[in-house]
């Protein structure tokens, strides 16, 4: 396999930009939002430049290496700190550094009043620098160290305004959520290296014939474990809505280009896994065709525009998990969609920043209405996204989301219409509140209750929006021409080794999809058109309740995880406060009542001495005459 | 004379000097009590040389006077010491330990 000296400053450049942020302290408050973004775009400069390279080189030699140094020697097991840029890695490079930077330079101006612009600039730096971290390590040791990175950086951003305590703890919850991940990661290490004594990405793949199926069942679940804690999946779900504490484009970064989507990265770097363990990809489907409807359920019932927002990339990295189940084929499908998702979530969530920007950082969609004549370029590069989310040919989401179905449909069998309708009922949830979020906010009577009317925002934030724009109008289309994403990925996940029938012809597949696409478009129209009241109704069904607690999830964590978690914690506190430290303050004690008592003897008077050693003369006297007498 | 009585006196005057250095307070008086009870040992040993018809008694009788001999010397030094530097010769006022 051939070497390059490019990846190390791939990681290297933010990471090195993030610390000099980070110690300069505020003599870089001018110029460090400058740095940041023009780091960012030099590591965009070369994903791009190593992509051509990869394009320029035959198929089987596209892949290539940096060897940083021997990390770990020990024995038999032998980890280099090493780098891998394969054809799945540079997309999620350029979709990592491309949006990424793009979102640097929102940020310059979102972030423009932000006293800690600079903090905030080297923490999307640390963000991009761990994400790609995880995505160019060779084994599964150097992705944990970028998983790691990423789980810090989110908190830190997601926290990042941390004086308000609400914040802080989402920042919080995020980070815990994202530990339990952690620890299936960490499980699926620690199996892999007892089953086949090595962690690496290509060790692993070629002795996959060494393993039994229990221990690849276990390792894929473990895996899959990880992936619902980055990923946001059901049961780890519950940080992803809390996580729209930190700023706007923290929002964006994390839900189009990084953190959630490493989940997906994960299960399909380890294809190999997935592909001999079926429980375990059973249980991918399971949980993503559960997180996708989970997710579009309680995106109906969210006021909160960046709320609805994350419950639908709640529910698209649903449809992502899913397609990772479905089988070789379904590995180029969900980043098909990761990709495209990539572009239209980012270019919405933007969207919503500037909405907020324009609006005094209002975020509850009943005070909005009406936005779209005074925002007409914000409206016009949502609707793009929007239409691109729902799946409306020629955009973007049309050809990913619909090749989704249509693989789901031709899996075949009970399981083949289970997974069908699922996705084609999330299809039409997701028309259904993406059209509720539009219509909320750029149509209908103006709710927000003050004189001032909002503006649109600065070009600087506008043109980042706009290109995003773009790609979620073409990137589908590009992507899928010719089946380009999954020849170029077929190295990796052989999403030709098997040859699917299939059961539907995709024309009919496209069509459901747009017949439920348009039911859900209509209901939503015929609910919200007309005018809103600014406030949500009160007197609502139980399942709107439900969605509006997305779904019980917190109360239930709360009652089985929390709760009696403080309560262990606070019996094993009065156990040790009275047990343990009970026992060592009676010891304590003992010996100085005993001391004191002693003390009386040692009253310092010469002839009171003299007496003692008398009488114990005496005493020796009389026992020795008492024993041998 | 039966010898055991230089016995009997021998532990006469030990007890004599035990009881001496456990109620008297002037140093110097203590200390001739310890003298008395050493020289009381002696005597102790030297009869028992005379009863056991050998030589090791006395020889031992010696070493406590050498021991005797060297423990004035050390004992008078550390007493004129303490008198020098506190104005008295009571062995109850030489009680900084206590504290």
């Amino acid at each position: 396999m051939q070497t390059s000296e490019n990846l190390l400053w791939l990681i290297a450049l933010p990471l090195f930009s993030s610390a000099i942020l980070l110690l300069a302290g505020k003599r870089a408050n001018s110029w460090g939002h400058i740095m940041g973004t023009i780091v960012s775009a030099s590591t965009f400069t070369i994903g791009v430049v190593e992509f051509f390279a990869m394009q320029g080189r035959a198929e089987e030699s596209r892949a290539v290496t940096q060897k940083l140094f021997t990390w770990i020697s020990v024995g038999s097991f032998n980890v280099d700190a090493s780098l891998l840029l394969d054809q799945l890695s540079i997309c999620f490079v350029l979709l990592i550094t491309g949006v990424g930077t793009l979102i640097h330079v929102y940020s310059i101006a979102y972030m423009s009043h932000d006293l800690d612009r600079r903090r905030f600039f080297a923490y999307l730096n640390l963000f991009i620098a761990a994400m790609l971290l995880l995505v160019l390590g060779d084994s599964y040791l150097n992705l944990y160290v970028g998983w790691e990175g990423v789980g810090l950086a989110s908190y830190l951003l997601i926290g990042f305004w941390n004086q308000k305590p609400a914040y802080a703890t989402a920042a919080k919850k995020a980070f815990v959520a994202n530990r339990v991940g952690d620890v299936g990661l960490s499980l699926a290490i620690m199996i892999a290296f007892a089953t086949f004594g090595d962690v690496s990405f290509s060790g692993m793949k070629e002795n996959i014939d060494q393993a039994s199926s229990t221990q690849l069942t276990a390792i894929g679940l473990m895996l899959l474990l990880a992936a619902c804690g980055k990923s946001a999946q059901f049961p780890l779900q519950s940080w992803l809505g809390d996580a729209m504490a930190g700023p706007t484009p923290v929002s964006a970064l994390i839900h189009a280009a990084t953190m959630v989507t490493a989940g997906v990265y994960l299960i399909t770097r380890s294809n190999f896994v997935f592909d001999e363990a079926p429980v375990a990809q059973l249980m991918v489907l399971i949980i993503g065709g559960v997180t996708l409807l989970f997710g579009a359920i309680i995106g109906t019932a969210k006021d909160d525009i960046k709320k609805a927002l994350a419950a639908s990339t709640m529910s698209q990295i649903g449809y992502m998990i899913l397609a990772t189940g479905l089988g070789p084929i379904g590995y180029a499908f969900a980043i098909m969609h990761l990709l495209t998702h990539g572009f239209f979530k980012a270019s919405m969530f933007l969207g919503a920043g500037s909405v907020m920007h324009g609006m005094k950082d209002e975020v509850n969609m009943r005070k909005y209405g009406g936005i779209g004549k005074f925002m007409p370029i914000t409206a016009l590069t949502f609707g793009l996204g929007y239409l691109a989310i729902i799946g409306v040919p020629p955009f973007a989401g049309f050809y990913s989301k619909d090749k989704i179905i249509e693989t789901a449909f031709n899996e075949g069998g009970i399981k083949g219409l289970a997974l069908g309708l699922a996705t084609l009922l999330g299809a039409m949830i997701t028309a259904f509140y993406m059209t509720r979020v539009v219509i909320l906010t750029f149509f209908g009577n103006e709710r927000w209750g003050h004189k001032d009317e909002p503006h649109e925002s600065p070009a600087l934030m506008l043109i980042p929006i706009g290109l995003l724009s773009v790609g979620s109008v073409a990137s589908g289309y590009l992507l899928s021409r010719g089946e380009s994403l999954v020849h170029w990925l077929e190295p990796v996940v052989n999403p030709l080794k098997e040859h699917h029938k299939e059961l539907l012809p995709p024309i009919v597949v496209s069509l459901m999809t747009l017949a439920v696409v348009v039911i859900g478009i209509s209901i939503a129209v015929l609910k919200y058109r007309g005018d809103q009241l600014d406030k949500a109704p009160e007197k609502v069904s139980i399942l709107t309740k439900a969605a509006r607690r997305d779904l019980f999830q917190d109360d239930f964590n709360e009652a089985t995880l929390m709760r009696p978690g403080q309560s262990l914690v606070k019996n094993l506190l009065n156990i040790d406060y009275l047990l343990i430290d009970g026992l060592v303050r009676a010891v304590g004690g003992v010996s100085i009542s005993t001391g004191n008592k002693l003390r009386t003897l040692q009253n310092g008077y010469v002839r009171s001495y003299a007496l003692m050693m008398v009488i114990g003369a005496l005493a020796l006297i009389a026992t020795i005459w008492a024993v041998t007498a | 004379m039966a010898i055991a009585n230089y016995l009997y006196l021998s532990a006469i005057l030990f007890t004599i000097g035990a009881i001496g250095v456990v109620v008297r307070r002037n140093s110097i008086v203590v200390f001739m009590c310890i003298e008395l009870m050493l020289n009381a040992a002696n005597l102790a040993f030297v009869t028992f040389a005379r009863i056991n018809s050998n030589l090791e008694g006395q020889v031992v009788a010696f070493f406590t006077m050498v021991v005797a001999a060297c423990e004035v010397v050390v004992g008078l030094a550390i007493i004129v010491t303490i008198y020098r530097s506190r104005r008295s010769a009571s062995v109850d006022d030489a009680s900084l330990l206590k504290r």
